[in-house]
């Protein structure tokens, strides 16, 4: 008589999650699911499945190291609970403080960009030649192109690195600029009112 | 203390404001390189030092720092401020209202950045290098067969064949030398070799000259020449060799 053997698997894709776990270890990158399903040779809705299973096991409270959303992809970094210890062994790739001048370039490009240093000086009102140059030498920000007139300056934009940084999923989790200070009527009136009473 | 003394330790510029307006009068300095604000805090903190209202000091700086604003300015919108010039009063105020809102929204945002870096400070992962093979962006526009067809059929077009007569020889190869001496040795068993080359060309004769050295380095033949500039006598080397055996035994 022949007995039958049947495999009771767990979940079907643990195989394909198991890929997936070793892929986001060798990259040193966050990795899209394109990417992951390219890799994988698989469908983009089951690695989606793998990713959210092993979102579940690599998380906060359970693992030292935790999958996360950033950056347009997946990747893995240590857990909140060992940044102490991490911070004793290892350099932050922003480790000494930005300036102010650099924070306000970074969000400029972040927002703006790809935009160019003339750009940067024109909503300043300073030169933003040492904050965009120290802002490339931390990879926050990376050469895109020049524009378009002959000899047109270099354009930047932000990289990756910026927004694993800054644990932004994508450069569209910014807060919207509407929501940012005070709107241009409101400014408009206050000079306004400046106006009148010096007129007075 | 007179305001042109005031000393300044800024970014782009350290020393008395006196030497700073030089500077940028000469235009040894750019306008937007200089913190105006920084310049107005050391003359407050330098006023308040002193504990009294110079007002002089006061209205002289206030002429002083505004020429350079208006500099700074000119220098920074050097074609907006043409185009602030040309607008009323009202769409200035607007225009400028703009560019103030704009200015205090990136501000705003990087103070939302500053908030940020400070609750993820205890973020760490992996960098380096992206292990990824470099994969080429396409950014040609789709294209149309049959134009692209007619381009590579212009370029496989075999070319013209190129013309090497501006490279023909003016003068005959050392081959046909050689075999003119090889032809004579086997007539005779000597002969002399400006005599041969008598009545060809300079061209000609450093050819045949060419053709004996070759020979020699062969070892087909021995040459002679009883002193320089002399008759350069031509043998075959067995014959030679026979002279000698010749002379030695004798």
């Amino acid at each position: 008589m022949e007995s039958t053997l049947r495999l009771i698997s767990a979940n079907p894709v643990d195989r394909l999650a198991r890929t997936v776990e070793a892929l986001l270890v060798v990259a040193s990158a966050p990795l899209s699911i394109e990417e992951l399903s390219e890799a994988t040779r698989d469908d983009p809705e089951r690695v989606e499945t793998a990713i959210g299973l092993l979102k579940e096991r690599y998380s906060e409270g359970r693992s030292g190291i935790v999958l996360e959303d950033v950056a347009g992809g997946y990747a893995y970094r240590a857990s909140r609970e060992s940044a102490d210890a991490c911070a004793r062994l290892f350099e932050q790739p922003v480790e000494r403080g930005l300036s102010g001048a650099a924070l306000e370039t970074l969000a400029i490009v972040a927002y703006l960009g790809p935009c160019s240093r003339p750009d940067i000086a024109r909503i300043r009102g300073v030169a933003a030649d040492s904050a965009v140059a120290s802002l490339v030498e931390r990879g926050l920000i990376t050469e895109a192109g020049r524009e378009s007139a002959p000899g047109g300056a270099v354009r930047y934009r932000t990289t990756p690195l910026f927004e694993r940084v800054f644990g932004l999923e994508s450069l569209a989790a910014l807060p919207r600029l509407d929501d940012l200070g005070a709107d241009a009527g409101e400014l408009r009136e206050r000079l306004l009112e400046v106006a009148e009473a010096r007129a007075s | 203390m007179p305001v042109r003394e005031l000393e300044l330790e800024l970014d782009a510029f350290e020393g008395p404001f006196d030497l700073l307006l030089t500077l940028l009068l000469k235009e040894e300095l750019e306008p937007r390189e200089i913190d105006i604000a920084a310049i107005v805090l050391a003359f407050v903190e330098h006023m308040a030092a002193r504990d009294e209202l110079d007002l002089e000091a006061c209205g002289e700086f206030l002429v002083l720092v505004s020429a350079l604003l208006e500099l700074k300015a000119r220098g920074l919108f050097p074609e907006e401020a043409a185009e602030l010039g040309e607008l009323e009063p009202e769409e200035a105020a607007e225009e400028l209202a703009r560019r103030l809102a704009e200015y205090r929204r990136m501000k705003e945002a990087a103070a939302w950045l500053l908030e940020r870096l400070g609750s993820e400070q205890n973020r760490f992962f992996r960098l380096g290098p992206a292990p990824l093979a470099p994969r080429p962006d396409r950014q040609l526009a789709p294209q149309d067969p049959a134009l692209l067809g007619a381009a590579i059929r212009a370029l496989a077009v075999p070319p013209p064949t190129v013309s090497l007569g501006h490279m023909a020889l003016r003068f005959p190869p050392v081959s046909q030398f050689l075999e003119r001496f090889r032809a004579l040795l086997s007539r005779r068993r000597l002969f002399d070799f400006d005599t041969e080359v008598e009545g060809l060309s300079r061209v000609e004769q450093a050819v045949a000259l060419l053709a004996l050295l070759e020979l020699r380095k062969a070892g087909e033949i021995s040459l002679s020449q009883a002193q320089p500039f002399a008759p350069i006598r031509v043998s075959r080397a067995d014959s030679e060799r026979i002279t000698e055996w010749k002379a030695r035994s004798a």
